[in-house]
């Protein structure tokens, strides 16, 4: 049986109920291992070196005086590493460049960010290691940094790279450049959209750069043996992917690396990238000792991977009844030191809600000397749809319409076509915007001072690689093995695939995240795919199981096996054989060794795409005009979950995706002095929401089944964090009467638009 | 530098260790006792995932001297449950799935536990201001704040 069995209209047994996860326990009484919880006899402690310069050429470094302090095992730079050159390679609307990788864990010829690692000293203790990272010597060549997208466009703006021109499409850039690339889509006719509108808004928008803000600093523990191969306990998000990019950055054959994934706390794209492991490898080699680094809070937030800040121009053109004609947009965005913004999701994502027949996107992807970009929770989609969310909110003001109505009326069906080409299957866009209309909190009250904001947005989801290993044991229970970390209840959701098929109770499943030698090659938890993808491979795994179970059951009945059919944990004889009665999977699997040994089957997949989730933000916020402070006072997310396996963990992602979406509106920012230095790194500085700042956040999950998945499911982690922005900004206008342009709307930027709105 | 000999009790246990006058408690009891429990996400205080009881007070074991300890009692996230029964803190976090990552979880839930025992009743906003001191990046709080209610609860019915 294939996974792609039509199961519409299955009745399910346990899909849909909330069992307690599996891992649970080990997570409330602290047994659980994290990545700074694994050591080993005779771990030293490493440390990066940093840049104290955003932008500095590296002519010469010393490090003969940090070998010499006693404790000091092993001292690395750049020269380390084998030098691989830069070179992008693009993957769909992204791309890699090794180059860069590299030179993101150990500056090269040049640091790029304050805080740039460029060294890395392995010693008994820490503060050893700190101390002679202290006595490495460097020549350097100080820079003028570029530090916003404007001083990087700049007519005499310092260059990141030398050579650097612009690839992509677009209007032409002449010589050496900060913009790496840009993106074009265009549809229809603008500038007869635009003449045939009888209403157009425009606006620009800014958005800071913000960092993810997982509670879990990376970590990670090496050994590196005395064979060549190496072992790696890390907090990832994707472990075959530390595996590969470890071998690539540091020269090493990836057969001879095995990662396990330790539990990991938090990530939301941030922890796909490797910073520490090439560095700790490379260590471990040299000192012969296994090797365990840990970041500080302060080095997460200079030096690793925040996502974009931008600066966005949209002009939106309208008839009078409400329907869009026509829109023009222009995104750039930050990349930080190397190409690899989100700025082409961006673009695909913006304007795709919406049918608008007449379109120009321009995205340009902008090197500035800030830390590299990483994925962040859809990544790119919270800023374009900050600003078309936002214009939709003026649209409707001005037409005096209700702005669920105006976003019904123009909202994408199955069949009509994305910005970026592709006609979307079935989705439950306008399921999502009447729900949201229907919901008792749309219809609640406002009182001075309050307003109420809505905003939608939608996530493409990933597909990729997946596999699952499924094995009964000898009393009937099961074992479901994948690669994927567990970041938010996903083994609770394999779990629930599993027993849903093999009819047994979840609590007799037992979920498991294997190393990298144990279980077939997963992409990352990531893109929200995992209960999609890996659950499909689960799904999969678990038909043959059965198949194997049933052609058992068939030997020990003595039937034909197209006389056995699997009803709820049982083997039952059918077509004229049921005299011959039925068993149970304890019995079949009692007897495995009997029939033909143990029963264990493993699936992959590897779907080129997953069905996106749209989902419908509705923000009541109240500001003191006193103080600038604004309260969220209720928050409802609609969404399409495809179908809910776990409906607990999808109420879940809505609301820490919308917490997310909430901080990043109201006070996520980094703060960079005129030198590049981050002002904030550090949690009570950067802040995020805590407890007292929020309300409870009703969610409602729509299910319209998404036919690629054998239960309907689509990805939910994602889309929770795109309309936040728009919901909340649009709330603000509500309350104040001032259209925010710029995030995040803190007080004092508040107040300050109170002042000058009097 | 000579170490310095700390005599205390932990979870109830008589415990003694050496430290040098600079290390945290947070740093003694992961790295030195093995008690990884308890969770390091900032050093700084700003974060609460590594919240401990100090003598009967919620502290951030990252503040906390380790030698400031001697003749104190810690309690940590590893003797909350009572032997191999869990507390309705720790069950009503289970039922709700208030924890998605759950590295937050043992601070999250050494923070509630001290609530309760002053505030067997506490309103929402009593526990979202107490519970202030503990960040959470993936729930957004709300099955956090229901699980300590109801655990409120269940623990009120317990002593009726």
């Amino acid at each position: 049986m294939s996974a792609a069995t039509d199961d519409s209209n299955r009745k399910f047994k346990q899909i849909g109920s909330r069992p307690i996860r599996h891992d649970g326990l080990d997570k409330v009484t602290g047994r659980a291992r994290f990545g700074a919880d694994f050591t080993l006899p005779g771990a030293l402690q490493g440390v990066f070196v940093r840049s104290p310069y955003a932008h500095a050429k590296i002519l010469k470094i010393d490090t003969s005086k940090a070998e010499k302090v006693p404790g000091v095992k092993a001292v690395i730079t750049a020269e380390d590493l084998p030098e691989l050159p830069m070179s992008w390679v693009s993957q769909g609307p992204a791309g890699v460049d090794s180059g860069a990788n590299q030179r993101v864990i150990l500056a090269r010829e040049k640091a790029l960010y304050h805080g740039h690692a460029f060294a890395a000293v392995a010693a008994a203790t820490r503060e050893i290691a700190v101390e002679a990272g202290r006595l490495i010597e460097v020549e350097w060549e100080v820079l003028p940094p570029v530090l916003s997208v404007d001083q990087a466009l700049a007519e005499d703006a310092p260059i990141l790279h030398e050579g650097q021109k612009t690839e992509g499409a677009g209007p032409p850039v002449e010589g050496d450049t900060n913009i790496t690339n840009q993106i074009v889509f265009e549809g229809g006719d603008l500038d007869a959209g635009f003449a045939d509108a009888d209403l157009v808004v425009e606006g620009e928008f800014e958005t800071p750069m913000v960092h993810q803000g997982y509670i879990e600093p990376h970590a990670c523990l090496v050994n590196a043996r005395e064979d060549g191969t190496s072992e790696i306990w890390c907090a990832t998000q994707g472990p075959f992917g530390v595996k590969t990019e470890t071998a690539t950055l540091t020269g090493t054959d990836p057969q001879t690396i095995k990662v396990t994934p330790s539990e990991i706390g938090g990530g939301f794209g941030g922890k796909i990238p490797v910073y520490l492991e090439p560095a700790a490898l490379a260590l471990s080699r040299k000192a012969g000792r296994p090797v365990k680094m840990t970041m500080t809070r302060e080095e997460v937030f200079r030096g690793t991977g925040p996502t974009s800040g931008s600066k966005m121009k949209l002009k939106l053109g309208a008839k009078s009844d409400g329907t869009l004609v026509a829109a023009d947009l222009r995104l750039d965005f930050e990349a930080g030191c190397f190409r690899g913004s989100p700025v082409g999701a961006a673009c695909m994502t913006t304007l795709s809600p919406y049918v608008i027949p007449n379109f120009r996107i321009l995205g340009r992807d902008i090197v500035v000397n800030k830390p590299r970009v990483a994925a962040y929770r859809a990544p790119g989609a919270p800023i374009g749809s900050f600003a078309a969310e936002s214009l939709l909110d003026e649209l409707a003001r001005k037409l005096g319409r209700d702005p669920i109505d105006l976003r019904l009326q123009n909202a994408i069906e199955e069949g009509g076509r994305a910005k970026y080409g592709p006609k979307f299957g079935p989705i439950g866009f306008k399921e999502t915007l009447e729900a949201a209309k229907a919901h008792p909190q749309y219809k609640t009250a406002l009182e001075g001072n309050q307003g109420r904001g809505v905003a939608a947005g939608f996530w493409f989801n990933a597909g990729m690689q997946s596999s699952a290993t499924v094995s009964v044991n000898p009393d009937g229970s099961a074992v479901v093995r994948t690669g994927n970390p567990d970041i938010g209840g996903s083994r609770a959701s394999m779990a629930l695939m599993c027993a849903e098929e093999l009819g047994i109770d979840v609590a007799r499943v037992r979920p498991m995240v294997g190393d990298t030698d144990s279980v077939g090659h997963c992409d990352p938890t990531g893109g929200s795919r995992v209960t999609y993808a890996t659950g499909m491979a689960v799904i999969d795994a678990t038909r043959q199981v059965i198949d194997h179970l049933r052609a058992r059951a068939a030997t020990m009945l003595d039937v034909e096996l197209d006389s056995i059919e699997w009803q709820d944990g049982n083997a039952v004889a059918v077509n004229g054989a049921s005299d011959k009665g039925s068993i149970p999977i304890e019995d079949i699997a009692r007897k495995m060794g009997a029939t033909g040994g143990p029963i264990v089957a493993s699936a992959s997949v590897s779907p080129p795409a997953a069905g996106p989730g749209f989902g419908v933000h509705v923000c009541d916020l109240e500001v003191d005009p006193e103080t600038g402070v604004s309260r969220v006072l209720r928050y409802l997310v609609v969404q399409d979950a495809g179908k809910a396996i776990h409906p607990t963990f999808v109420e879940g992602q809505y609301q820490g995706g919308a917490a997310q979406g909430i901080g990043w509106a109201l006070n996520e920012e980094y703060l960079w002095d005129e030198e590049g230095k981050v002002e904030n790194a550090g949690f009570l500085d950067y802040r995020v929401p805590v407890a007292s700042d929020l309300p409870m956040i009703d969610t409602v999950i729509v299910e319209v089944p998404n036919p690629l998945h054998p239960y309907g499911v689509r990805g939910v982690g994602e889309t929770p964090i795109v309309p936040p922005l728009g919901a909340v900004a649009n709330a603000m206008r509500d309350a104040t009467g001032v259209r925010f342009h710029r995030l995040p709307m803190s007080p004092p930027r508040v107040l300050d638009a109170l002042e000058g709105a009097e | 530098m000579a170490k310095i000999r700390v005599e205390t009790t932990i979870n109830g246990e008589e415990t003694e260790f050496l430290c040098n006058g600079q290390e945290s408690l947070l740093e003694v009891l992961r790295d030195g006792l093995g008690m990884t429990g308890t969770k390091e996400g900032c050093t700084t205080g700003d974060c609460g995932a590594c919240s401990v009881v100090v003598d009967g007070r919620l502290v951030p074991s990252c503040l906390v001297l380790a030698a400031e300890t001697g003749g104190r009692t810690v309690d940590t996230i590893e003797g909350v449950a009572d032997g191999q029964t869990l507390t309705p803190v720790q069950q009503q976090f289970l039922e709700h799935g208030a924890l998605q990552c759950g590295i937050c979880t043992p601070g999250f839930i050494v923070a509630a536990e001290k609530l309760l025992e002053k505030n067997p009743n506490p309103t929402e906003a009593e526990a979202r201001y107490f519970l202030a001191g503990n960040l959470c990046r993936c729930t957004g709080y709300d099955k956090i704040i229901k699980a300590v209610l109801d655990a409120a609860a269940v623990m009120r019915e317990g002593r009726a």
